[in-house]
């Protein structure tokens, strides 16, 4: 067994170098701060972000991106929310409610939900965590945001096209969303931009996948991968599952408007139904490529403020991939109403689903249990995730059973449940682990004060607004719809979820003004503010060009703490005893690439 | 209660379970001791203090107003209740792990990785609730899914049965009837106070519902029956309803169909067969019958047939009134 680090053959050598790029260099551990000080080779400025293949840029770009393009939907939704506060309110005609809507959803779904956690968090955090200099493609990795920024754009400048933005829901559903019922160029830049943003996604997954499996440091066995780090390893697998059935759905679609077929239309002999189940074939998993990513986030918090290793590291690794393998069999289940699928088959699955879910949850428990716990806001905000998901999880529970399903499909009680999961995740988990990182990417920390500030707004906000839609979802009010009748009696229970939507809003002036506070004054983060225990935390912050100067032994999942805590190490090679022979070694020195 | 005044106590195949009174009949339905058998312990006692000792607490829910809407109601109180248990339980375990360990030293507390028994108890015990879940949810559908046959008169232990097409377009509802030639349509300019057309329905009676699409996918659902289900092109869909008491009940689309979702609304009106007579005989004295389906004189065409979506624009501002 090497111990010496070779620098990976896949890093292409015209590499151009980050705005973060190092010359060759080591920073030990212990010895540095914050390091600030930036060697640039070849183009600065724009045409160095430009023509970066740098993970770390690319994350960064894809971050602030995606986080733009939340802000954007989650101001169209303060303005569904006020829509909706008045039954016969016309803040907004029918037309420009049933876009928004639309383009809320696909917003955060497509644009946001996803590309926040693999390609902004994950591209930047994956290769630090299992220890290499690099994404294994990185102008593949390039390519993915270049194609992510286009079609991200197309889909939000279609708001301004004649007939505008798309009107359909994010799901589309022939044959409203032909030409005949939806003429517009919207809904053919609607549809391109899921080709694009679809390939930027295969491309990521690609990358996630050929990184974690080829590219761990060595001693990194799989089952010393952190948790995040295996969680993308089976999103990546879930999206080159999923995203190639979603592309050629939108291409038949594509063919449809345009070319004559009828692949979805009576008329013509084709089956509408079949873009049911094209698209959920892809929007099941969809839902777990939007949720394991933000799963991956809390597992690697929770022990960090727990000071102690995950509760049932092997369990949680055989939970998600349980999750994965069920996750594509059961799309039909948002489509129990349509009478044409076998129901006990894809509500049995449905029901398993909750399974590996609910060991989750108890291996999270088990890592706080007899912790010492404290409640930074990178670890509040996980707090919120578990509450958030809990109810948001067990309602879906009620979902599966096709009966329940019948009387609660396509109302309120069906948006309150993905919003809480959805929201749970990709907001409570997703600013949990922006919080976590953001020390690492920037080097400098964010204010406590405002974090937990925006938290607690935040959480009281969420249970403001969803709780009432259950209500009103089982007092009968469907989703999707612009007014309502004043004696239908839904009217309080919107007006409250309207209030909440806007304590929700107003709670992320604490996020702006943190931002800011932490530019004009930088609080120098160190390298381990939070005593992580992954190989992240074993590099500066931000970490040199290609990433790391020296790797610790690794010897268990989180290889950081090991090192930095000596009198607590104890074997923790999870079944793999090959590699026992490294525990003798100090930290290795890696031949710095540059 | 008049819901079966006009017959003997009758057992449809499809439905075990039937009587001469409603409430009588639900108090007997052995369902109801075997929701009974999960609700060990604690799980008796919730829903009786959340429902006042009603073994169903609604949780906001319709209680149902058809038979195959209070089966459905049943499964999803029992499920509701099971998943406050289970709620309540992991929530509070979450408060009391954050309450219990919260920092208080910096001492290092002890590095436990997992226990296998544990982990083996928390796989376990899951797959017990959704295997138990799964079975009462199979029993359910199978009674809410169960039609007659589709040229049936009467089921097969005599209850008379109504057949009703039920044809969705954008963005209205048309509700024939072709054993008494009668056909009705509307959107939402028509009907009772503006709100849609109206479905006469009798109580008592078994009434099996074919639905269709005319263009896109909509979806039928009355809240008090505690269902819904696409209307979808190309694709006839059946359902049956054993309405059980009289009432009017409020029905809207539910799946986005184009620019006037919101505002395809209908509504069911259930009344005694000898009213539903009467109601039938009135309509094809108006001349609403099936031959003046396309052009029928009392429900004008949809206003909105043929709006294009620059028009349509121009919101239905008119039409604010109505709603
Ligand atoms: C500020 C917080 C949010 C509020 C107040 C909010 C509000 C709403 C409302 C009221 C609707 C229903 C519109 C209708 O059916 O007429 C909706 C739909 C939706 N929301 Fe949100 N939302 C929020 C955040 C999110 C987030 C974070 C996500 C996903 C990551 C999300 C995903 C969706 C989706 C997928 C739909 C369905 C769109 C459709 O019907 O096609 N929302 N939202
Ligand atoms: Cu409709």
């Amino acid at each position: 067994m090497t111990t010496t680090i070779e620098s990976p053959e896949l890093i292409e050598p015209e590499e151009p170098g980050g705005p973060d790029a190092h010359g060759p260099g080591g920073h030990g551990p212990e010895d540095h701060g914050p390091d600030h000080a930036h060697e640039h080779h070849g183009p600065t400025g724009i045409l160095n972000w430009i023509t970066s293949t740098d993970h770390k840029v690319i994350g960064k770009s894809y971050m602030i991106t995606s986080l733009v393009l939340f802000f954007i939907s989650g101001a169209m939704a303060l303005v569904i929310r006020g829509q909706l506060a008045d039954p016969t309110s016309s803040l907004v005609n029918f037309q420009t409610y049933n876009e928004l809507f639309t383009m809320h959803g696909s917003l955060m779904l497509y644009l946001f939900a996803g590309p926040f956690a693999f390609g902004g968090l994950a591209n930047y955090i994956v290769p630090l965590q299992v220890g290499a200099p690099d994404m294994a493609y990185p102008r593949l990795n390039a390519l993915s945001y270049w194609l992510y920024l286009g079609g991200s754009s197309m889909m939000t400048f279609s708001f301004v096209v004649a007939g505008g933005a798309a009107s359909f829901g994010w799901v589309a559903y022939a044959p409203l969303s032909n030409s005949i019922n939806s003429p517009g160029a919207g809904t053919d830049m609607w549809l391109l931009s899921l080709g694009l943003t679809g390939f930027s996604a295969i491309f990521t997954g690609v990358n996630l996948v050929a990184t974690i499996f080829y590219l761990r440091a060595p001693g990194m066995t799989m089952f010393r991968v952190p948790i995040f780090s295996w969680n993308m390893l089976v999103t990546g697998i879930l999206i080159l599952i999923a995203f190639p059935v979603l592309f050629g759905a939108v291409v038949m679609l594509f063919c449809d408007r345009h070319f004559g077929t009828h692949i979805y239309s009576v008329s013509g002999g084709g089956v509408p139904v079949l873009w049911q189940h094209l698209f959920w074939f892809f929007g099941h998993p969809e839902v777990y490529i939007l949720a394991l990513p933000y799963f991956g986030i809390v597992t690697d918090i929770i022990p960090a403020f727990s000071r102690k290793p995950l509760f049932g590291y092997r369990g949680m690794v055989f939970a998600t991939l349980s999750i994965a393998a069920l996750s594509t069999g059961v799309w039909a289940h948002h489509m129990f109403t349509t009478g044409v699928v076998l129901l006990p088959f894809f509500s049995l699955l449905s029901y398993l689903i909750a399974v590996p879910t609910g060991i989750k949850f108890f291996n999270w428990i088990g890592t706080m249990w007899g912790g010492q716990l404290s409640f930074q806001t990178p670890m509040l905000f996980s707090m919120g995730f578990l509450f958030a998901f809990l109810m948001g999880g067990v309602t879906g529970v009620l979902l599966a059973s096709p009966p329940v399903d019948f009387m609660t499909h396509d109302t309120y009680f069906v948006v309150a449940h993905f919003h809480q999961v959805l929201i749970g995740t990709t907001v409570f988990a997703g600013f949990a682990g922006f919080y976590f990182w953001y020390p690492k990417m920037f080097g400098r920390m964010l204010n406590e004060r405002l974090g937990k500030l925006h938290f607690w707004f935040l959480f009281v906000g969420f249970w403001v607004t969803f709780v009432p839609q259950y209500l009103v979802g089982l007092r009968g009010m469907p989703r999707r719809i612009a007014d309502y009748l004043p004696t239908n009696g839904w009217t309080f229970l919107n007006e409250m979820s309207t209030v909440g939507a806007m304590i929700i809003g107003f709670s992320f002036l604490f996020f702006f003004v943190n931002l800011v506070t932490s530019w004009r004054n930088p609080v120098p983060a160190g390298d381990n503010p939070w005593d992580g225990g992954a190989l992240e935390w074993f590099t500066s912050s931000p970490p040199p060009h290609h990433n790391f100067t020296h790797l610790p032994p690794i010897r268990s999942e989180r290889p950081t703490w090991d090192y930095n805590h000596p009198e607590h190490r104890k074997d923790e090679s999870h079944g793999d005893k090959r590699h026992r022979e490294h525990e003798q070694k100090e930290p290795e020195t890696v031949g710095a690439p540059s | 209660m008049n819901a079966f005044t006009n017959g003997s106590p009758t057992s449809l195949p499809a439905h075990e379970h039937t009587g001469a009174d409603p409430a009588a009949e639900v108090a007997a339905t052995p369902r109801r001791r075997r929701w009974a058998r999960p609700a060990v312990g604690a799980a008796v006692a919730a829903p009786l203090v959340l429902g006042g000792c009603n073994m169903y607490p609604s949780y906001g829910a319709s209680r149902g107003a058809t038979k195959q809407g209070q089966d459905t109601f049943k499964l999803f109180s029992g499920m509701m209740t099971t998943g406050v248990i289970i709620g309540v339980f992991v929530g509070l375990l979450i408060l009391f792990t954050i309450l219990r360990y919260r920092r208080r030293s910096e001492e290092m507390p002890k590095q436990f990785h997992e226990s296998i028994p544990i982990e083996i108890l928390y796989t376990g015990i899951p797959v017990l609730v959704v295997a138990f879940l799964f079975l009462f949810t199979v029993l359910t559908e199978n009674n809410v899914d169960a039609t007659v046959p589709v040229n049936a008169t009467v089921t097969s232990t005599g209850t008379p049965v109504e057949h009703v097409r039920v044809t969705a377009f954008q963005w209205g509802w048309r509700f024939s009837y072709p054993d008494h030639n009668v056909s009705i349509a509307g959107d939402v300019t028509n009907g009772p106070g503006g709100h849609g057309p109206q479905m006469v329905l009798p109580v008592g009676e078994t009434v099996q519902v074919t639905l269709v699409s005319n263009d896109v996918i909509h979806g039928f659902y009355v809240r008090d029956f505690n269902f819904s289900r696409y209307a979808l092109p190309g694709v006839t869909n059946f359902f049956d309803l054993d309405i059980l008491h009289t009432g009017t009940y409020a029905g809207q689309c539910t799946q986005i169909c184009g620019l006037y979702h919101t505002e395809m609304l209908f509504s069911v009106k259930a009344v005694t067969p000898a009213a539903f007579q009467t109601w039938l005989s009135g309509e094809v004295a108006a001349g609403h019958t099936l031959q003046r389906e396309p052009q029928s004189e009392a429900n004008t065409p949809p206003p909105y047939t043929h709006v294009t979506p620059s028009n349509a624009l121009a919101a239905p501002s008119s039409k604010k009134g109505s709603l």
